[in-house]
């Protein structure tokens, strides 16, 4: 007995104080977000009540929720996961020649994600400008004085993709980081594998496609699953982007304003219980995954 | 493989903590740091330096967003005058910065549901301090407005706005009047429009004129200032009487009058710049000023910005008037200040609160805030410029006052907030019908 508390005991210590935080702040809090989404908690008196489900049935009913937030998240998520992807991977291929001045571009690449989101929706507000004529800042004015016939409404607009064109600054932010995961994945090939398919008379693109991409695949995994939480959690971007446009509405957002605007608080509790579903079935089937393999 | 499930459950577990962070944290964390940590340096400094005193020095912390331009020197002369008068109470000035108290809010509800309240905390005067009434959290102040006969110095309007249940809880400071339509004179003048319009119907008839000219008729900005447009509409087309009713069920929403209004409503919009809002009412304003729009609907504190940032001079710059249809009402708004129920100095706080209703804190707050007093026995030598008319027509006894939507006089926070989910859905759908019905039912819901 002694000789196994000798064993775990100082281990157990160690890790105690951040068990009990993970225990308080993780799971009770979680657990008591559950709670609340069960009660009919409205104002600034807590309700301790049990209602059942109602809240996320009345979600269901919800115009905005249904029909603005979910769609709009979901558009948001595509557009922004595989832009990211896309130029991350673009810029990584582009560097992994070994470039003069690697280092520095490198840095230019990365440094918006050193910038808030908040302060990045201030500098995209005014670059995805929608004014007419004249009076139109940013883009919009860059294509006018380059002589393009171009103009879009980006957030604004009427269409059902207008909330598309956040993922505009979101993947500015995000991509050179993706672009740092890619590089790494890539420099990790060996190159004597490398060396082994051109000796055996592979030409660049086989290369690449036969060696270099199935060992990129776990990086390509993990930037989707970083990707996709952070993209389903963004509250900042679209708050300081448009305040309340409904176009532009998420479940986030919804979640904030429902509860401090209006003390729903039954109902802020079932959406950040929704969301939270939405992001695990996002990360589960990864750890499951990343689980099995390393036990492999 | 089956006795080593620990890796799984850690993993877990960490995922578990980013998405709860992803949700929770980010919500209610932040706001939550600043006034405790203000609230905790002050009174711990003061006694430490001034041990002897330490009994008689009494203190009063003060919660407000007061941080912007003019209404902090506002808040500050205020401080003065009550220091002036209580000098053995030091004031604690717990200000958050935010525009219309957008932080403060969540800010706030945090300390009132902890238990920890400050001694005294700003709201928009009516409804939107009913949850606070209902959850116990604010004092009732009859007693003191009896004291101080102050129910003999505020308009019956004023009152009857701020009376919930028969009880008065909150002090109001200022006024602030938001059924005004704004324009530049000489814009008028070069389009040939011999005024600013008279209704609703006459605006539209000047906006077929203006776009011709290839103007906008109506610069506005985010959704806030388009719920405060639906106001003055509403307000414009149903007169005072039916729109007090719309937010205590007096007027039926779906009445074919409402359905009219709300079309109005729809048509303004599609006069307006909506579809490349400014970013916030200032730029929209600024819109205005340049001479590519030629309306804006805003609350008077508009004026403050134009004649302090923008250096411009009524009547020769810009000029002002009633909402179309709205001549002869004041659709008001105030910030009032409350005693919360657990306040740890209850007897400075009243005091406060005195200084808050007196004419001299009213005449030293209101001209620098750009606003008027709420009391009709203020020192009208002190109001210049738009001030003076706005004071004359708030002590006008002819003067019909009504309460502002948006800025929290005559809705709930609950019945305010889903009336922004309904009209962020109708400025998308443009369907009057749904929107009056998603309101009717708002309204019932939270009733």
């Amino acid at each position: 007995m002694m000789r196994r508390i000798r064993a775990w005991g100082p281990g157990l210590v160690l890790i105690l104080p951040s068990l009990i935080a993970l225990a308080i702040f993780v799971y009770g809090f979680l657990g008591w977000n559950l709670r609340v989404s069960v009660s009919s908690w409205r104002g600034l008196a807590p309700a301790h009540d049990f209602v059942g489900l109602a809240n996320y049935t009345a979600l269901f009913d919800d115009v905005r929720f249904t029909r603005f937030d979910v769609p709009n998240i979901a558009l948001f998520t595509v557009v922004f996961v595989a832009g990211a992807l896309a130029v991350g991977f673009a810029l990584a291929a582009l560097l992994d020649r070994g470039l003069p001045g690697e280092q520095a571009f490198r840095s230019i690449y990365l440094f918006p994600m050193a910038i808030s989101f908040i302060a990045t929706a201030i500098i995209w507000r005014w670059l995805l400008d929608n004014g007419d004529g004249e009076s139109t800042t940013g883009l919009n004015r860059l294509f006018a004085d380059a002589g393009l016939a171009w103009h879009s409404d980006w957030f604004k607009s009427g269409s059902r993709w207008a909330i598309a064109a956040i993922a505009l600054p979101a993947g500015w932010s995000l991509s050179g980081y993706v672009m740092s995961l890619f590089l790494a994945g890539m420099r990790g090939v060996p190159e004597d594998l490398r060396e082994a398919a051109r000796v055996d008379g592979a030409n660049a693109p086989r290369v690449f496609w036969h060696v270099v991409r199935p060992m990129l695949l776990p990086v390509l995994m993990s930037a989707v699953v970083i990707l996709a939480h952070i993209s389903l959690k963004t509250f900042d971007l679209f708050y300081a982007m448009d305040q309340k446009n409904i176009k532009i509405d998420t479940p986030a957002l919804y979640m904030w304003f429902t509860t401090f605007d209006g003390g729903f608080y039954a109902r802020g509790a079932a959406i950040a219980a929704l969301l939270l579903l939405g992001v695990a079935t996002v990360i589960v089937p990864y750890i499951w995954y990343s689980v099995r393999a390393e036990r492999r | 493989m089956r006795r080593q499930p620990s890796p799984i459950a850690a993993s877990l577990a960490t995922v578990v903590m980013s998405l709860m962070c992803a949700t929770a944290c980010s919500k209610s964390k932040e706001p939550a740091k600043e006034p405790p940590k203000e609230a905790m340096k002050e009174p711990a400094k003061e006694p430490a330096k001034e041990p002897p005193k330490e009994a008689a020095k009494d203190q009063v912390e003060v919660f407000s967003w007061w941080t912007g331009a003019g209404e902090q020197e506002g808040l500050d002369a205020m401080i003065a005058d009550f220091k002036a008068k209580n000098p053995t109470i030091d004031v604690v000035n717990a200000a958050v910065a935010g525009g219309a108290g957008t932080n403060a809010k969540a800010i706030l509800a945090n300390r009132l549901q902890a238990g920890n309240p400050p001694d005294s905390y700003q709201r928009h005067a009516g409804l939107e301090l009913a949850d606070d009434i209902k959850a116990g959290k604010v004092e009732d102040l009859t007693k003191l407005y009896e004291a101080q006969g102050w129910k003999d110095k505020l308009p019956k309007g004023l009152l009857e706005a701020i009376t919930i249940d028969g009880k008065i809880y909150s002090v109001p400071v200022n006024i602030h009047r938001a059924n005004l339509i704004w324009f530049v004179p000489k814009t008028l003048k070069d389009l040939g429009i011999a005024g600013p319009p008279k209704t609703w119907k006459e605006f539209l008839t000047q906006a077929q004129t203006i776009k011709g000219k290839g103007k906008t008729a109506l610069a506005i900005g985010p959704a806030w200032t388009q719920k405060h447009l639906l106001e003055t509409v509403l307000l414009g087309e149903l007169g005072p009487d039916k729109y007090t009713g719309l937010w205590n069920g007096k007027t039926d929403w779906k009445a074919a009058e409402v359905t009219a209004a709300l079309d109005t409503f729809k048509q303004v919009l599609a006069a307006s710049d909506i579809k490349s809002a400014a970013a916030d009412w200032q730029p929209a304003a600024d819109r205005v000023i340049d001479g590519a729009a030629v309306y804006t609907v805003m609350g008077d504190w508009l004026d403050g910005y134009l004649k302090g940032a923008k250096k411009l001079k009524v009547q020769a710059d810009y000029d002002v008037t009633a909402s179309p249809g709205s001549a002869g009402v004041y659709d008001f708004l105030s910030d009032s200040f409350t005693l919360p129920v657990g306040a740890k100095h209850h007897d400075a706080a009243e005091k406060w609160l005195i200084e808050c209703g007196s004419v001299g804190g009213q005449d030293l707050f209101n001209p620098q805030k750009g606003s008027v007093p709420a009391r009709t026995d203020a020192d009208k030598a002190k109001y210049q410029g738009y001030l003076a008319t706005a004071l004359k027509d708030w002590q006008d006894p002819a003067t019909k006052i009504v309460g502002s939507l948006t800025h929290g006089v005559v809705a709930s926070n609950a019945f305010g907030a889903e009336i922004d989910t309904a009209l962020g859905i109708f400025v998308e759908s443009r369907d009057a019908p749904g929107f009056a019905a998603a309101v009717a039912k708002a309204y019932a819901a939270t009733k």
